[in-house]
């Protein structure tokens, strides 16, 4: 188990130097193949109407002046072993892990951008208890009624929910719920530290939006899930045992169907702790997703960097979770 | 002219008489006066003494820095007021009394000696930090150095003062390389005192220095960029918090007086920001009085504002804002056959201005524009050199001979081609170039809209003569406002020859005229302001009469103001409401 741990970790190490090594290519290496001069990539980080002499302290400063590869060297090292800024009366340090300095705003990203991990860690929380609950009870519940109208409304609603883009059931919401019948007034993030219950009455509308979209997936996934395993050999076999209806369909039916819907949740997870980006935009949320786009409108690398990275490692470190689950939950496999 | 002088005087008594009678009010009573459309354009609006309560603003983006030495935004201009304050500052009241500059830190304007080439200016006394500490000139010129001399690291501001302050004789290098000296030309005989050294004479410097960079800024407190975080306030807010790309909160500064500010108010308890808001929720919000201010104060989007506007009791909230922006046309003096004065006198008589509004979405978004000062600049003088009926250009019998007749002086009677340049990612301008290019096809001229993305559209497109040569771009769509509304501010970077650049180049007609430099440059000398405000006027005209610029809109945005928000009233100077006297009865 620890070296399957190790084996994996290790691996992740390799998958985070690949992504930023291809993230660190698309917005420094590709800008120079299409011809881009270092005056023109470090233009676009010193305001309006620029002296040449800014240009070039400013090539300087961010390091423009520098082999692409030693640029890249220089990010990798400060993210292990910190790095020293010149970006003021007296140089700054940059502790570990430093993903440097916005090109914008010359603050340092990563605290900046791990004050944000909590909101897209609530947004997601939240989001996730409701549509795993929901979205797996509805398929369960679809698939034990299989042709009955619940079925057909449930799916029906499900359909609905996978079709419709959060930027209109995000903003539909908001429209009835805040301004038509003001329930959830005046959004905006209050954290949970400050006060619990304004924490979640801010956040019960994306949390519901969010989750309409996943638990109609969930749920969709869960009943063909259930069908196939309810029909297996092994469940007429439980059933002729005499074993209770209720102990067939938990113990041998959900828990085999169950399977998929873990390695599905990891990734969506995963990928949602990197930013919900529409939910957080759609609700003015200033989380993970928001300071993404943020970052990419203001082509602002390191933070560019900086959020890949870390998205790119929520992803990983889900999947070896669920890797893990996978052994609690399936008999069959074993972690070597 | 005169209809308009004669509005802004019943504005402005107005506004003097609703002020004055908020002042004179006691307690704590809600806001009072008359909630009309456009009525903040002529005076102000809930008019109120209450004090108390908390200004909540929302922005659909973030600013470029709220320290007063890194910002460039308007709205920063306006709103970093309540914190920092500079050593003059515009008036804060509506109607044309709101271009006026009034002493802030300062006691009075600025005394110019030599030629108007030095400027002393004297501070007021008592003056503190919110941390307690003095104000004192050193830190207006501390604050002064490190915005213009150290772009590297605060690169956002302009950097005006570089340009026209005399530099050292081994060339400064700004407060964080250069430790042992400061600027020369800039000196602090006493703590009450400063005085500016100029490499010319500039007739409009009360205007720079009204920017915020003049705003103290003490040494001992300042750590680069990171000043930001713990910005010392000097005015009657100060910052609670301030979290980068989320908002912040600011709350009263105690160390502020009443008695040494005469042109701010501490209305509100406690200030809020949130940055990156919905356009539309922010619009909501405004609707439903969930929050005091849009702080960009760029008006509503498309579809709020048609709900708005539709709704009779919404629409006595929402004022139609002169923005103080030109959309016009730049055409080229260099690119043939628009190098051909007659050529782009065609062009001028051509285009059919009014379906260039209509494209825009009506007269809510601009007026129909004639020249290139727009009413808002101090010197903007009214005339229309090229008129057509209705401002239909070739849809009007007028307008159709007089392009006709000026493309046969041009030896082009039948026309010719070129290219019109727009940005990809503004659609108002895509529309305008479309309606522009409909409108000249009826004779004869075609022209070809080339979409570059408006990142680089200055550095590397539009704004790089030599992409313009070589790309062939008779035509380009270009928006501006001035970062100080004189003649001269407006003016010099889109007219002047000597401000052509290779790259970054605002003057996209390459006008290189040595009669209209010589004017502006004259006129810039002249220290009587009646005098230099009839000259912006005069050059208006003969950049008109050379036809490189094809003014299309004086733009306007539509802004909502709600009913919890007291003594709103927009300023011309920001084109926006004026922030400095907001208050909130929530």
């Amino acid at each position: 188990m620890v070296a399957y741990i190790i084996r994996r970790a290790f691996a992740a190490v390799v998958l985070l130097l690949i992504v930023s090594a291809v993230t660190f290519g698309i917005f420094f290496l590709v800008p120079r193949l299409a011809g881009e001069t270092t005056q023109q990539l470090a233009s676009q980080y010193v305001g309006r109407d620029p002296s040449p002499q800014a240009v070039q302290s400013i090539i300087h400063n961010l390091g423009f002046d520098k082999p692409v590869y030693q640029q890249y060297w220089e990010f990798i090292h400060g993210i292990v072993a910190g790095r020293t800024f010149n970006d003021g009366p007296t140089p700054t340090h940059c502790a570990v892990p430093c993903f440097g300095y916005s090109f914008k705003s010359h603050l340092p990203v990563w605290p900046d951008l791990t004050q944000r991990i909590p909101v897209t860690l609530s947004l997601a929380l939240g989001a996730a208890v409701i549509w795993l609950v929901s979205g797996v009870a509805i398929g369960v519940l679809s698939a034990l009624k299989r042709g009955s109208i619940f079925d057909r409304l449930s799916m029906g609603v499900a359909l609905a929910g996978v079709s419709l883009p959060i930027f209109f059931t995000g903003l539909l919401s908001m429209d009835l719920f805040s301004f038509q019948w003001p329930i959830f007034s005046n959004l905006h993030y209050v954290n949970f530290t400050d006060n619990p219950l304004m924490w979640a009455k801010n956040l019960v509308l994306p949390w519901v939006t969010l989750a309409f979209l996943y638990s109609a997936l969930y749920a969709r996934l869960t009943r063909a899930g259930m069908l196939e395993t309810m029909s297996e050999d092994y469940i007429r076999t439980a059933r002729a045992k005499g074993l209770p209806e209720r102990k067939v369909v938990t113990r041998h039916g959900l828990r085999s169907a169950l399977t998929p819907i873990i390695t599905i949740f990891g990734m969506d997870f995963g990928l949602l702790l990197g930013g919900a980006v529409l939910t957080e935009t759609v609700f003015s949320l200033p989380g993970v997703g928001q300071y993404a786009v943020q970052a990419i409108t203001d082509n602002d690398l390191p933070k560019v960097m900086a959020v890949t990275t870390l998205a790119a490692f929520f992803i990983v470190v889900a999947n070896l979770l669920v890797d893990l689950l996978y052994a609690v939950v399936d008999p069959r496999v074993r972690l070597s | 002219m005169r209809r308009t002088k004669a509005a802004a005087l019943v504005a402005v008594a107005t506004a003097a008489g609703l002020t004055l009678s908020a002042c004179s009010s006691s307690g704590g009573s809600g806001g009072s006066g008359s909630s009309t459309y456009n009525a903040a354009n002529t005076s102000v609006v809930n008019a109120s003494s209450h004090t108390g309560g908390t200004a909540s603003y929302q922005l659909s983006s973030t600013p470029d820095s709220m320290d007063p030495g890194n910002t460039y935004y308007a709205f920063m201009w306006d709103f970093s007021r309540l914190y920092a304050r500079p050593l003059v500052t515009f008036n804060p009241a509506p109607g044309n009394a709101g271009l006026q500059l009034k002493p802030d830190l300062a006691t009075g304007l600025g005394t110019p000696s030599d030629g108007g080439k030095t400027w002393t200016y004297h501070i007021r006394s008592g003056l503190k930090f919110s941390d307690g500490t003095p104000i004192t000139t050193k830190d207006v010129k501390y604050a002064i150095e490190r915005s213009n001399y150290a772009h590297d690291v605060l690169s956002n501001g302009p950097t005006y003062f570089a340009q026209y302050l005399v530099d050292n004789s081994s060339p400064y290098q700004g407060p964080y390389k250069d430790k042992n000296g400061g600027l020369n030309s800039i000196q602090t005989p006493n703590d009450t005192t400063i005085v500016f050294h100029l490499k010319q004479s500039f007739a409009d410097f009360d205007y720079l220095v009204s920017n915020p960079e003049t705003a103290p800024v003490p040494q001992a407190k300042d750590n680069g960029a990171d000043y930001v975080k713990n910005i010392v306030s000097s005015g009657p807010y100060e910052f609670q918090s301030y979290q980068d790309g989320k908002g912040a909160t600011l709350v009263k500064n105690p160390n502020w007086s009443q008695a040494s500010d005469p042109v701010r108010k501490q209305y509100a308890d406690k200030i809020t920001l949130a940055f990156n808001q919905q356009q539309t929720t922010i619009d909501q919000n405004l609707m439903a009085d969930n929050v005091t201010m849009d702080l960009g104060g760029a008006g509503m989007a498309a579809d709020s504002q048609a709900t708005a506007l539709a709704n009779p009791q919404k629409k006595t909230h929402i004022d139609d804002v002169q923005s103080g922006a030109l959309a016009y046309v730049a055409l080229s003096s260099q690119v043939a056959p628009l190098n051909n004065v007659h050529c782009r006198q065609a062009v001028q008589y051509a285009i059919d201005k009014t379906s260039v509004q209509t494209a825009t979405g009506g007269d809510v978004h601009g007026d129909i524009a004639s020249t290139i000062l727009p009413p808002t600049v101090t010197g903007h003088t009214d005339f229309n050199l090229y008129p057509t009926s209705g401002n239909k250009g070739d849809d009007s019998s007028d307008g159709l001979a007089a392009a006709k007749q000026q493309l046969k002086l041009c030896g082009k009677p039948s026309g010719f081609s070129t290219n019109i340049a727009a940005r990809s990612d503004r659609p108002n301008e895509i529309a305008m170039a479309t309606a522009i290019q409909a409108s000249l096809k009826k004779v004869g001229i075609n022209v070809q809209i080339q979409q570059y993305p408006s990142g680089k559209y200055f550095a590397d497109d539009a704004g790089a003569p030599a992409f313009v040569h070589s790309h062939n771009l008779g035509m380009m769509m270009m928006a501006w406002a001035a970062d100080w509304p004189t003649g001269y501010g407006f003016l010099e970077q889109i007219l002047d020859g000597n401000a052509i650049k290779a790259s970054g180049n605002s003057n996209l007609s390459e006008l290189n005229d040595p009669a209209i430099n010589k004017m502006l440059n004259d006129a810039i000398g002249n220290t009587n302001d009646a005098q230099r405000n009839q000259a912006w006027g005069a050059i208006d005209k003969a950049a008109m009469q050379q036809a490189v610029i094809v003014p299309l809109l004086y733009r306007k945005d539509v802004m909502y103001r709600p009913d919890s928000a007291t003594n709103v009233f927009v300023n011309p100077a920001y084109g926006m409401y004026d922030y400095l006297t907001v208050g909130s009865t929530k």
